[in-house]
């Protein structure tokens, strides 16, 4: 953020009174109004907040909103002094650590406060990383790149291709392995993407996130950061997984399957969850220690298959009581390839939009079933509403989650644009996206 | 002590904290209250203090960081949800909270902001699971008056109360219970203009019954707490926290002029000797070996645990760590203490108290050949963990390094003796940083208003009030309105026929005697306190047996007032019970009565008195045998 845009905080009558008084941000500054005299630094003000209110911090370090009338005047006091950054001495890297590469797409991982203006400014360099996590230059030789500085709802298709590529550059680059910082609201779909994208890893890639801002000192992007870093640095298997909390304490981290990997709870540092399947690994003290034996071991001598193209002609229909079936019509008309259904239970939808399924697979449209339950598997042979919709021609798609099979449809489309072939990839179990057994821990508690 | 505070430059700020009594807590809605019971929920954090834009940490913050404390947290379901484990995002400000904070703005003349931020306070001790303290500014430039003294108030704030400290475990956790994390607590900051101990507890008070005049002010230990900045020329500012017992304040004052005085003395007197800071080295001696037969206890049971005794010289510093500074604190005391927040070691061994602890003459001097120490020196040593050792040595040495320099800027916590102990080194100014998650709350005009026009009555109104309504005289009506009792008071009296001076007295002196003599009074529910004069106003319990069933209930909380009254044998006869007593005796003694006619009456008292042994009024009894015995003769 320069300081232009934090000036850009004030509008309407605040910043014209800023302008009048030729202040800037940082200045010290002294408000009079009535018979009150305020001083303090002129403070950015929230672009959300109103245009009535100019900010101002105390000596005592405070902020106070001060109401700006025909009657306040504004001086300046004190000019504004620019904090100069002088950085610890950085840890020394060791030679013999593995090779991580920390390639960053938003969301900060970490951060630095500026307490003069309140600004929380993203460290994202090495040396930064090194600076604000020490732990890092213990357990590997850090490489970053700054790929986007996105809110993870911001990101596309389009950005998992870019991710996928630049994650294969830094692989054929000899990375041991590889971590990707990334907001958590689509961590999970951007995970699901990059194990289709990224197939015969050589090495692990590590998805990691903060639920907690990491300006605060009580930020879980730390301890993830640390143990993405472990994972990725020493992990024996190669794939794509996601290294969150594992409970709300700060002393375990889970590794979950990019394919099986959901955003269970809105702002809970444990709010991944492994789904139908239990994680692949755990962290405690910087020891993995894996949860399952059926998994791609690391091997950095296989080659690495690229299939980094999207479809975004695909959706995901969640279904509801008195559901439009022109809804589905709609996707129809406007060429979509594939529609993923988030039915109820077992895998189902109302017969009221029966004629309109009917019609988008007659006009050769992929349709598959996942369940709006997250839990367990769809199977529509038990009641007559799934034999009908198997009979329509809809395919189930067992215990895949139903992110991941929208995901995994606008892959299959950007591979393919033969239907046929599409239904076969789609029911391909390519990336552990299928479990074929649920054991009864796998259950939301 | 006939110092000349004002004269010496004394200067004194206050900080007053008081927990307010809403009905949810400041950014969640949650019971404001505690539990004793274990918790439901515990869960492990670690803290990392986050960089400023300077590249700056906090000394201390990162180095119990580095040191890797972690901390247990407990919580329960009723005291805490999401926002409290910093699992959920806060709730908007709690409106009830910034009603309370206005009204006792309005009260102390102050200006309400226009726009309320809320910011947070960077505190990474584990008293906050956030690591930082929510805070906001509500009014600024207030005054409050005491005698002829105007005290500029220079903000009202609403901050959240933090955790609460538990204990420490070995391994390094530190536990906290997060149940008083959130409670909306109120801060009230005077400018340093107090000049002497006795007027900073006048300060107090007046500020505590302003609170109080609300209503809404919790009650109870710990429910108001104070900071008190101290200086003098020369000295230094000391910050002393969290003190709960007003009646203290003027002693802590006191005590911590003295202590700064006494080590300027100190600070000159080494300076005369000629003491250098740079000959105070960061050398430590394993001397485990002079300890190996070692009858001292501390320093045995470190050895079977394999551990080290390490040394540091402290050159011509002999006789300086004895000297004493405020009752039972020397400026070894001080060593002490930072070794034992900077290196976790139980204390220090210093030569200037030995022989002791059984530790012998031999030992000692083994002691001083091995480092070389010589006459003039002092040596420190300390039995623990390698590491340990080695940070409490180094703090010991930047201690007698400051003690050349004068007095050392600190953080400190009061003692109940009202002296103070070390608590932490005084956190940087800069860290405090907007809380954006919270948005800004604007006060408007019609809500001052509004707030303005419901007013509580001020301290000197309801001081004639009560006199007037109540009959008070003036020392217990003041006495009452300084308590933290005039509504209780009120209320007993409005409900109950008992005499406003007989509560008064109890609610003020008594209370007080009791405190004095180690009862728990704060244990005792105003509910138990209403019945037990509900009781006196039904006869069934005299006045002068209030402090002992008040004891007694302070000792036995699950009991109640009847179990009480049973237990302690107090239940008087009732009406019935001593008519019935009297009617026996009257009959057993028909001759008697016959024969001495009205001198029977006496011997009849006498013998009824006997048998009731206290358990009914005297004049009760007096006025029924009167009545039976005239009744008798008029049949």
């Amino acid at each position: 953020m320069s300081d232009k845009d934090e000036f850009s905080g004030y509008k309407g009558e605040a910043q014209e009174a800023i302008r009048k008084a030729e202040v800037e941000i940082g200045d010290l500054i002294r408000i009079t109004k009535d018979d009150t005299v305020y001083e303090g630094i002129l403070i950015p003000r929230s672009e959300y907040a109103d245009e009535k209110h100019i900010v101002l911090k105390l000596k005592s370090g405070y902020n106070i909103g001060v109401r700006i009338t025909p009657y306040t005047k504004i001086m300046r006091i004190g000019k504004a002094t620019k904090p100069t950054f002088s950085p610890p001495q950085l840890p020394k890297q060791q030679e013999n650590l593995p090779k991580v590469s920390i390639i960053s797409t938003g969301g900060t991982i970490a951060s630095r406060v500026d307490y003069r203006t309140g600004a929380v400014r993203p460290a994202l360099t090495a040396s930064d990383l090194y600076s604000v996590v020490p732990e890092l230059a213990n357990i590997a030789r850090i490489d970053t790149q700054i790929l986007f500085s996105l809110f993870s709802e911001n990101i596309t298709p389009k950005h998992w291709t870019q991710i996928a590529n630049v994650t294969a550059k830094h692989i054929a680059e000899g990375a041991d392995g590889i971590v990707i910082a990334h907001g958590t609201d689509t961590l999970g779909y951007t995970a699901a993407a990059l194990s289709f994208a990224l197939q015969n890893l050589p090495v692990p890639i590590i998805l990691v996130g903060s639920q907690r801002s990491a300006d605060r000192p009580s930020s879980d992007a730390a301890t993830n950061l640390i143990g993405a870093v472990t994972a990725a640095a020493n992990a024996p298997f190669a794939e794509v997984a996601i290294a969150m909390h594992e409970t709300p304490s700060d002393d375990s981290i889970t590794l979950h399957r990019g394919t099986k990997v959901r955003k269970c709870h809105t702002s809970k540092r444990d709010a991944f969850k492994s789904i139908n399947t239990p994680p692949i690994a755990k962290i405690q003290n910087q020891k993995i220690t894996m949860q399952i034996e059926d998994y791609k071991k690391r091997d950095p001598i296989r080659k690495l298959t690229l299939k980094t193209e999207f479809n975004e002609k695909v959706t995901l229909l969640k279904f509801h009581p008195g559901m439009n079936p022109k809804i589905i019509s709609w996707h129809v008309e406007n060429d979509y390839k594939g529609i993923i259904l988030e039915g109820t239970g077992l895998g189902h939808v109302g017969n009221y939009c029966y004629e309109a399924l009917k019609n988008a697979i007659k006009q050769g449209i992929l349709i598959a079933m996942t369940s709006q339950c997250i839990w367990g598997r769809v199977n529509m042979n038990v009641y007559d509403t799934g034999r009908d919709l198997l009979a329509i021609g809809i395919i189930p798609l067992e215990d895949m989650l139903a992110e991941t099979a929208l995901v995994k449809l606008m892959w299959v489309f950007g591979q393919t644009k033969d239907v046929e072939e599409a239904k076969k990839l789609l029911k391909t179990n390519i990336a552990g996206e299928f479990s074929p057994r649920t054991l009864i821990e796998e259950t939301s508690n | 002590m006939g110092i000349d505070y004002k004269k010496l430059g004394l200067k004194v700020g206050l900080e007053i904290h008081q927990q307010l009594d809403t009905s949810t807590k400041l950014f969640c809605k949650c019971k404001p209250k505690l539990f004793k019971e274990q918790p439901q929920i515990t869960f492990l954090r670690k803290l990392r203090p986050t960089q400023s834009e300077l590249g700056q940490i906090d000394p201390a913050a990162y180095f119990e960081f580095q040191k890797g404390i972690k901390i247990l947290y407990e919580a329960d379901t009723v005291t805490s949800c999401l926002v409290e484990m910093d699992e959920e995002p806060p709730h908007p400000l709690n409106m009830e909270a910034v009603e309370v904070a206005l009204t006792i703005a309005l009260m102390m003349k102050a200006k309400p902001v226009d726009e309320i931020h809320v910011m947070r306070k960077t505190v990474i001790d584990g008293s906050n699971t956030t690591g930082f303290q929510r805070t906001c500014v509500i009014a600024i430039n207030g005054t409050v008056k005491v005698g002829n003294k105007a005290v500029p108030i220079q903000h009202v704030s609403l901050e959240e109360d933090a955790a609460r400290k538990m204990g420490e475990e070995e391994s390094n956790i530190i536990r906290y219970r997060i149940d008083r994390l959130g409670i909306p607590l109120i801060e009230i900051a005077t400018a340093p203009v107090i000049n002497s101990p006795k007027e900073a507890g006048e300060i107090a008070l007046a500020i505590g019954t302003i609170l109080r005049a609300t209503g809404k002010a919790k009650r109870g230990l710990g429910t108001i707490r104070q900071d008190i900045n101290i200086s003098i020329p020369n000295g230094a500012l000391t910050e002393i926290k969290g003190l709960q017992e007003l009646e203290l304040l003027p002693l802590v004052v006191e005590y911590e002029v003295q202590r700064q005085l006494n080590l300027i003395k100190i600070s000159e007197e080494l300076r005369k000797h000629e003491v250098k800071e740079e000959e105070i080295k960061e050398e430590f001696f394993d001397v485990t070996d002079v300890f190996k037969q070692t009858k001292c206890k501390v320093i045995r049971k470190a050895l079977d645990k394999k551990q080290q005794v390490l040394a540091v010289k402290l050159p011509k510093f002999k006789g300086f760590l004895k000297r004493e500074l405020t009752p039972n604190l020397r400026l070894g005391t001080e060593m002490a203490d930072r070794a034992q927040f900077w290196g976790r070691v139980g204390g220090i061994f210093h030569t200037d108290e030995l022989p002791a602890y059984g530790i012998t003459e031999e030992e000692i001097e083994k002691l001083r050949k091995t480092i070389e120490a010589r006459e003039q020196d002092a040596v420190v040593f300390v039995a623990a963990t390698l590491e340990n050792t080695r940070d409490a040595l180094k703090a010991v040495a930047e201690r007698a390094r400051e003690a050349i320099k004068g007095v050392p800027e600190e953080t400190r916590a009061p003692n109940p003796d009202g002296t103070t102990r070390y608590m932490r080194p005084r956190p940087g100014a800069a860290r405090m940083y907007p809380e954006t998650d919270i948005p800004p709350t604007q006060i408007a005009q019609d809500f001052i208003e509004r707030v303005k026009s419901l007013l509580p009555e001020l301290p000197e109104q309801k001081l004639e009030r009560l006199k007037k309504d109540y009959g008070l005289n003036q020392k217990l009506a003041k006495q009452i309105l300084d308590s933290e009792y005039s509504e209780l008071f009120e209320n007993i009296v409005k409900e109950i026929s008992v005499s406003p001076t007989t509560v008064a007295a109890f609610l003020t002196e008594t209370l007080k005697a009791l405190k004095r003599d180690g009862v728990q009074i704060e244990r005792v529910p105003e509910n138990k306190m209403k019945e037990m004069f509900r009781s006196i106003s039904l006869g069934e319990l005299t006045k002068e047996a209030l402090p002992e069933v008040f004891s007694w209930l302070s000792k036995h909380e699950d009991k109640s007032f009847q179990e009480a009254i049973d237990s302690l044998g107090l239940r008087m006869f009732s009406n019935t019970e001593v008519e019935k007593i009297i009617d026996t005796i009257i009959d057993a003694n028909k001759g008697l009565i016959e024969e001495r006619r009205a001198s029977a009456f006496g011997l009849i008292m006498g013998m009824i008195m006997k048998e009731v042994r206290g358990k009914a009024n005297a004049a009760l009894v007096s006025e029924l045998l009167k009545k039976k015995l005239k009744n008798l003769r008029n049949n």
